[in-house]
């Protein structure tokens, strides 16, 4: 029983470590080297990465900005929720709140489009299906995300940050055409 | 009054018991259990719900009983049981008294009397929000304010701890150093203090807020310092179930560390690394910037799993070296095969460390990482993750060192011993297979805190694809056998504390004799086998670990770069 009792060897800060310890040290650490590598590795080389880009906003501007999205480039509506077909390049804003997401859009495949989120109450689980693209948003903050859709079809947007008794029914649409 | 100096000496063990320390290590396990008790109830009710076929509950009772069933297990069982290991580790392994019996019986009223209040707020259906908590959702004054007196209570219990170490090294209580299970257990309470102020500096505004002495709470800071709290405090678990692996091999096999200073220096590592963790939760956060998410989320935390790294290989080796000691030399394996599988308080402990280290260790480095956590945060993969961790790796190694505390503490014989054979097994292999199956339907996008991926047939809802149904209905039927399994446990600890047939209690003394290093050992100097490859198997197995992590890690990245373009 020794883990249990005081160092059998006094000085034990000075015993000769295991050899298969070191050996062991030394892969595991040049694996973490690796681990810490890939991420700014992947910021450089890799498509996937958030942008830092966020700023403060309220509820109303927010609101307010994504009425005139709404406003300018409305081409239908899905269940009541009008879809948005922007132009290349276009500023779009997606409103979070209880518990629906709105405005829904048709990107083309292959374009970019700058995504602005915020919520107008609680937080809130951006989560597309099925490509399962996964981002927090909260009120009080718009984060700026450039999409580039690569595949077309009808997506789904998911809420999965818990948002009360609706959350399970919180939903929106992006339509991707070629 | 007069410090009470009685001193039990476990006639089978030879461990002292401090009669005050005693009593507060058996009142702190039993309200352990008695939190793991309700958690497991409701685990049940979760799981049964997020089993699509079965669907139990209504979708507002299921989101209070998650909320209870997070609370109450992750918080108040664990909690609950680390403060009974920490007066073990310091008032028994030093054959010490506990400092001031007292203020640690204050503590533990608070500690209750916070989990009934929280535990109340609750039941009463206005404090539906997860053990989370994020602003600005609202719950119950109540809610925050049991969570706080919790937390003053267990803070308590962590300075009797480091108050305990001071005597004991004043009266000289033993030789040398404390033992690497002591150090470990010191690690777990640095760490306990420190995110315990953290969630004071969240936690004591929030329940200002919910009574309307403050008008607003940022969102994005409650959650930069909430998660300075719960992160961190999951590496309290963590380095108190090492500790406990530790302990459970120094118990049944007489192993000793490897060497000292390597086990030492990977808790050290613990403290001074593992507090910058706290943006993994942070990752796809807005207003947050990438070079703060990978300095917090990487450099210092791979050391941290660097110090994981370590324990992993140097408790199972220890194990091993002790049984090549024993003569269970034949090839790599013979020392793991001859180990005492009947015994839960060794199958407890290892499969504790195998589920931790191949399922829990790697999902969390992999969901760690900056951008590959964009296609798993909030997912159901992330609770597959953590019943990997602390619902198995912890709570597993706290029921094996039950089992050693039954006889040695509670001085009872183990009821219902075949049950108890299997127990480890039931409960350990069927929370790994729950763990996979909600990582899986996590990859496949399934959410967490969700009471119906079908959306209750929303017209704006869409079909997942029906291997994300199988996999959650694998993972309630998982949950059946998961909840058996914690029944077990404690209907077999009840049944030991009140109908075990009582031990002998042992002699009482008010002058233990010190602890001292086993002379013998010291003698033959053994502690270096300097050159020796003694721990060859357990390398074979770390490396298996290696390789199984290297190519799940690369996987993620191949899936990630194959999702739209972000930028
Ligand atoms: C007895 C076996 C257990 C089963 C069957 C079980 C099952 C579950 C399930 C199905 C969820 C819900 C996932 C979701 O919808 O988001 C969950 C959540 C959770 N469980 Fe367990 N669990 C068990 C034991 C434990 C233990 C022992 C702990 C901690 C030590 C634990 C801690 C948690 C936590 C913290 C959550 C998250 C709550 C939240 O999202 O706020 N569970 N569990
Ligand atoms: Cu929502
Ligand atoms: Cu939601």
């Amino acid at each position: 029983m020794s883990a249990i009792l005081p160092p059998s060897q006094r000085l034990w800060w000075k015993e000769p470590v295991e050899r298969i310890e070191i050996v062991w040290i030394a892969i595991a650490f040049v694996w973490c080297l690796i681990l810490t590598f890939m991420m700014p590795y992947w910021h450089v080389f890799g498509k996937q990465n958030l942008s830092n880009e966020a700023y403060r906003t309220t509820p109303q501007a927010f609101a307010a900005k994504a009425q005139a999205v709404v406003d300018k480039w409305k081409v239908r509506e899905v269940n009541g929720v009008p879809v948005v077909k922007p132009p290349a390049g276009a500023d779009i804003y997606l409103v979070g709140r209880l518990w629906q997401w709105w405005p829904a859009y048709e990107l083309k495949k292959g374009e970019s489009y700058r995504l602005h989120l915020s919520s107008m109450d609680w937080q809130h689980g951006f989560s597309l299906q099925p490509v399962n693209i996964n981002t927090q948003v909260l009120p009080g903050y718009e984060m700026v995300i450039t999409v580039t859709p690569n595949k077309a079809g009808e997506y789904t947007i998911v809420c999965n940050e818990y948002c009360g008794i609706g959350h399970h029914s919180m939903l929106g649409k992006i339509y991707v055409v070629d | 009054m007069a410090v009470d100096r009685t001193f039990r000496i476990c006639p089978q063990t030879g461990l002292a018991y401090h009669r005050p320390a005693e009593q507060l290590m058996k009142a702190h396990a039993v309200a352990g259990v008695v939190a793991l008790l309700v958690g497991g109830v409701l685990a049940l009710f979760v799981a049964l719900t997020r089993w699509p076929a079965v669907h139990m509950l209504p979708a507002d009772k299921f989101y209070q009983a998650l909320t209870a069933h997070g609370i109450d297990m992750l918080i108040f069982w664990i909690i609950f049981f680390e403060m009974a290991v920490l007066y073990f580790t310091s008032s028994t392994l030093l054959r010490a008294r506990l400092a001031t019996p007292r203020i640690a019986w204050a503590g533990f009223a608070l500690m209750v009397i916070g989990a009934l209040l929280t535990n109340w707020a609750i039941l009463r259906g206005n404090s539906s929000v997860m053990m989370t908590s994020y602003v600005p959702m609202p719950a119950e004054p109540n809610f925050y304010l049991g969570l706080i007196l919790f937390a003053v209570g267990a803070l308590i219990g962590c300075f009797i701890f480091l108050a305990t170490l001071v005597i004991a090294r004043y009266e000289r209580t033993y030789e040398g150093s404390v033992p690497l299970v002591t150090f470990g257990a010191l690690t777990a309470c640095i760490i306990a203090i420190l995110t315990i102020v953290n969630g004071a500096i969240i936690l004591i505004p929030t329940w200002l807020w919910s009574l309307g002495y403050i008008g607003n709470i940022d969102a994005l800071l409650y959650r930069v310092i909430w998660w300075g709290l719960g992160h961190p405090s999951q590496q309290i678990n963590v380095s108190a179930h090492v500790a406990v692996w530790y302990a459970i091999a120094a118990i049944v096999f007489g192993a000793k560390p490897m060497s000292e200073k390597v086990s030492r220096m990977a808790f050290l590592l613990y403290i001074l690394f593992l507090q910058l963790a706290s943006a993994h939760h942070l990752l796809v956060d807005p207003g947050v910037s990438a070079e703060w998410k990978m300095f917090n989320t990487s450099y210092a935390m791979y050391l941290a799993v660097l110090a994981s790294l370590i324990h992993g290989l140097t408790v199972p080796g220890s194990i091993e070296v002790a049984q090549r000691r024993k003569g269970y030399t034949k090839g790599l394996f013979e020392w793991l095969r001859k180990a005492p599988w009947g015994n839960p308080v060794f199958s407890g402990m290892f499969l504790s460390l195998v589920v931790f280290g191949f399922l829990g260790g790697i999902s969390g480095v992999v969901m760690g990482t900056e951008q590959i956590n964009i296609i798993i945060h909030n997912t159901i993969y992330v609770p597959g993750h953590f019943h990997a961790t602390v619902a198995t790796g912890t709570t597993l190694a706290f029921m094996a060192l039950t089992y050693f505390l039954i006889p040695t503490l509670f001085r009872r014989e183990l009821v219902m011993k075949g049950l108890a054979k299997w127990q480890p097994y039931i409960f350990g292999i069927s929370m790994a297979v729950l763990s996979l199956f909600m990582m899986g339907a996590g990859t496949l996008g399934v959410a967490r805190r969700h009471w119906d991926m079908a959306f209750a047939g929303n017209p704006m809802g869409f079909e997942y694809p029906t291997t994300a149904y199988l996999m959650m209905g694998l993972v309630g039927i998982s949950a059946v056998g998961a909840v058996i399994g914690g029944a077990a446990y404690i209907l077999i600890t009840v049944g030991s504390i009140l109908f075990g047939r009582k031990l002998p209690a042992g002699e009482t003394t008010t002058q233990p004799e010190p602890v001292r290093a086993p002379v013998a050992e010291a003698l033959e100097g053994h502690g270096g086998g300097v050159g020796v490859l003694e721990a060859r198997g357990t390398f074979v197995l770390a490396m298996l670990l290696l390789v199984s992590f290297v190519v799940y890690y690369f996987i993620n990245w191949k899936y990630l770069a194959s999702v739209w373009g972000l930028s």
